[in-house]
């Protein structure tokens, strides 16, 4: 009798159920798609955070280069004399990366004996220039070797190489978790590299798939980096999110190439728990005053572009309007089940009359919602899937820039702010240089460009059920209560 | 079956009030067929929802089987309702969405009847009310005599002490009216309950041995001899002998 009565009511009012149904369905689908967009912005959030961050490491300790604190660039030697005008040359240049001067090894034993922290390792991240070219007539210019006047071309090449720390596998560029293929490689390569400092293997090196492809290297390959010969161990790739080198050495071979063996340009620090990490930080900025101590929180702080824009819309807007919708829809349920009791006067009048409990007609008024919450629930999966969907397919390509710095702020050590070096010349290679350089020198203006997309979980699907139950038991208490207010003697008297 | 002392129902109205009944005496015994007559708005309807306990007194008493149903709570008013009262409507009140056996089976619900006991009495009660062949229409399949019929059938089907109906034939022409009236009475006859009908109609009023007339809220009772000579019982309030 109660699913009977239930299911021929509900076709009865069919228009004013389903207006009830198709309202929580929208503020329900509306709140499956805004939630999935918004963990999507998350996931490309922590995507964009993991990218300028590793993996496991909790603070990144590093020293940015004053301002034309570099100089011009230079490759070293002599200017050419008059018998080397029209003869080729060949010179190959280390520099540190990221706009960063170095720091002293010794530093990372500082950093990891204090309290809280439960390791560190240093990393030098260095750019390799390789240039060759014919030495021009012209005279030279202010960066020295230069040929700016000169219409002798330069062909310039650069890579960018890690040396890694090979005693700390868990932090630092190469940590387990930053991999996605070439995992044995990079064991195999951290089981190798610290057994003896003095055998060849100090001369294994990784390297990127992405380089590996371009330059056609493989496991057993060799590469060159400022006339150290490694040899190839294995061809890693990072996951896209992780800020990749080409080329993967161990630190002390890196440091050598850099003529500086006590230095290091990024200090990975590990804190024992994430409750600590304030506290390390200060520690760390207390030893060393002059450094740049980040953390991820820091990092979330910096990002912008539209992605922080999508973060805050999904956030703000979204979620507002989502929730607005998801109480439009519930005031709506209540006041059609409220005034579809007004209408039911005499219909439950007459049920008191024969003797039925007020409980068992709040029942049937409540079920008779709920089941226009669960059809309303229903359809808004339908609609949030396909709501989700459409974000998927149709929303744009988000950016978001971190810590953005500019070429030539933070001037790097070797190459100045744009004084001499390459600038200047009309050959072509001084743009495209330049624009390599911008690249390869603003790490810290880092731009990760994602698609955004709203992933679908079974925690937001129950959420959007709980919701549209929620909304249909919300009405049918209202309702419900309305119906159990009725004395009788009232609603049988409203028909005469 | 009901004894009513000093009844008085009293409704507030705007500011002011509205005395619906006055004073009322009254003694119902069992069994008895008893019609309620008045213009309209003097109080009929509202001496039967007192009846049947579906509204409470002002003041006085209203005891139906020893219990005074001004005094028990509404709980309480729900299962006498329930096992002792059947009610027929001047609109029939028959649930649209329901056919004609599950709007009768409805008013065995609250009994907690298993359901095939229940069905086989709706459709038992039904038969009897000559709607045999009418147990899977719904209301808007039925005409106005057809409903009604179903409602009677909806009032006896839990066997009730009293059936009490509030203008049973008001929607009814002549004739449908005299089969429903003629209905009422031989289940009056054969079952043996109390039936109290409230009419506007002076000749159903004048179908039942005893008539209380309502005007203005204060109550006089009209016996017909003629009836009465066939087995009824004259009450001690008679006020007016009619020979009928």
């Amino acid at each position: 009798m109660y699913f009977r009565y239930l299911g021929r009511e509900l076709r009865r009012r069919a228009r004013s159920a389903s207006v009830v149904a198709i309202g929580l369905a929208l503020g329900v689908g509306l709140v499956i798609t805004v939630t999935a967009a918004a963990s999507g912005v998350k996931t490309a959030q922590s995507q964009v955070l993991h990218s300028l961050y590793g993996v496991g490491t909790d603070i990144t300790v590093t020293k940015t280069a004053t301002p034309g604190s570099g100089g011009p660039f230079r490759f070293g030697g002599s200017p050419p004399t008059r018998s080397q005008q029209g003869q080729t040359f060949s010179r190959d240049r280390l520099a540190s990366a990221g706009g960063l001067t170095t720091l002293n090894s010794a530093d990372v034993t500082a950093i990891s004996k204090l309290n809280g922290v439960a390791g560190a390792s240093g990393t030098l991240n260095l750019t390799s220039i390789h240039v060759t070219g014919t030495f021009g007539d012209g005279p030279t210019g202010p960066g020295g070797t230069s040929g700016s006047g000169s219409a002798s071309p330069f062909n310039v090449s650069t890579f960018t190489v890690d040396g890694v720390d090979a005693h700390n596998p868990g932090l630092g560029p190469l940590s387990a978790s930053n991999i996605t293929a070439g995992t044995s490689a990079v064991a195999k390569w951290f089981d190798r590299v610290p057994k003896d400092s003095s055998s060849s293997d100090q001369l294994l090196a990784l390297v990127d798939s992405s380089y590996a492809k371009q330059n056609s290297l493989k496991a057993g390959s060799t590469v060159v980096i400022a006339g150290a010969t490694f040899k190839v161990l294995g061809v890693v790739s990072l996951s896209p999110e992780a800020s990749s080198a080409d080329v993967y050495v161990p630190l002390s071979e890196a440091q050598k190439l850099a003529s500086d063996t006590s230095k290091v340009n990024t200090i990975y620090v590990k804190a024992d728990s994430s409750s600590d990490i304030s506290r390390v930080q200060a520690e760390i900025q207390q030893l060393m005053p002059k450094v740049t101590v980040t953390t991820a929180q820091d990092l979330a702080n910096q990002v912008s572009g539209s992605l922080s824009t999508a973060a805050s819309l999904a956030d703000s807007l979204g979620i507002w309007l989502a929730a607005a919708v998801l109480l439009a829809a519930f005031v709506l349920a209540a006041l059609l089940t409220t005034a579809s009791v007004n209408r039911r006067v005499r219909e439950f009048g007459t049920l008191k009359a024969m003797g039925w409990h007020s409980r068992r007609i709040v029942g049937q008024v409540l079920g008779e919602s709920v089941v226009q919450g669960v059809v309303g629930g229903a359809l808004g999966i339908g609609l949030g899937v396909l709501g989700a969907f459409l974000v998927t397919k149709i929303a744009p390509t988000l950016k978001a820039t971190v810590g953005a710095t500019g070429l030539g702020s933070g001037a790097p050590s070797a190459f100045g702010s744009g004084r001499g070096g390459f600038g200047g010349g009309p050959g072509s290679a001084g743009g495209a240089t330049r624009r390599s350089f911008a690249h390869t020198f603003a790490p810290n203006s880092h731009t990760v460009t994602l698609h955004l997309t709203a992933p679908l979980n079974l925690e937001i699907l129950g959420l959007a059920v709980a919701l549209a139950i929620a909304g249909g038991v919300i009405a049918g208490i209202l309702g419900g209560w309305r119906a159990a207010r009725l004395q009788p003697a009232e609603a049988l008297r409203r028909v005469e | 079956m009901y004894e009513l002392k000093k009844l008085s129902r009293v409704y507030p109205k705007g500011r002011g009030k509205v005395t619906a009944l006055k004073d009322v005496n009254l003694v119902i015994q069992d069994g008895e067929f008893i019609t309620v007559q008045g213009p309209t708005g003097h109080g009929k309807t509202t001496l039967l929802l007192l009846l049947g306990a579906l509204d409470k007194p002002s003041s006085g008493s209203l005891v139906f089987d020893g219990q005074d149903l001004g005094t028990l709570p509404e709980s309480r008013l729900v299962d006498v309702r329930a096992q002792n009262f059947g009610f027929v409507f001047q609109n029939y009140n028959l649930m649209p969405t329901l056919t004609a056996a599950e709007n009768v089976e409805a008013a065995l619900v609250p009994l907690h009847m298993p359901t095939p006991q229940r069905r086989s009495r709706s459709v038992a009660a039904l038969a009897e009310v000559g709607l045999a062949d009418r147990l899977s229409h719904f209301p808007a399949e039925l005409s106005g005599g057809e409903q009604q019929r179903v409602a009677i059938a909806r009032a006896l089907v839990k066997e009730p002490k009293v059936i009490l109906a509030d203008e049973p034939t008001g929607n009814l022409d002549e004739v449908t009216s005299a089969e429903i009236v003629a209905l009422m009475e031989r289940l009056w006859k054969e079952r043996g309950m109390t039936l109290v009908v409230v009419t506007h109609d002076t000749q159903v009023a004048r179908r039942a041995p005893r008539t209380a007339l309502i005007n203005g809220g204060s109550l006089t009772l009209r016996v017909n001899r003629k009836k009465v000579a066939q087995g009824r019982p004259a009450p001690p309030e008679a006020v007016e002998v009619v020979e009928n």
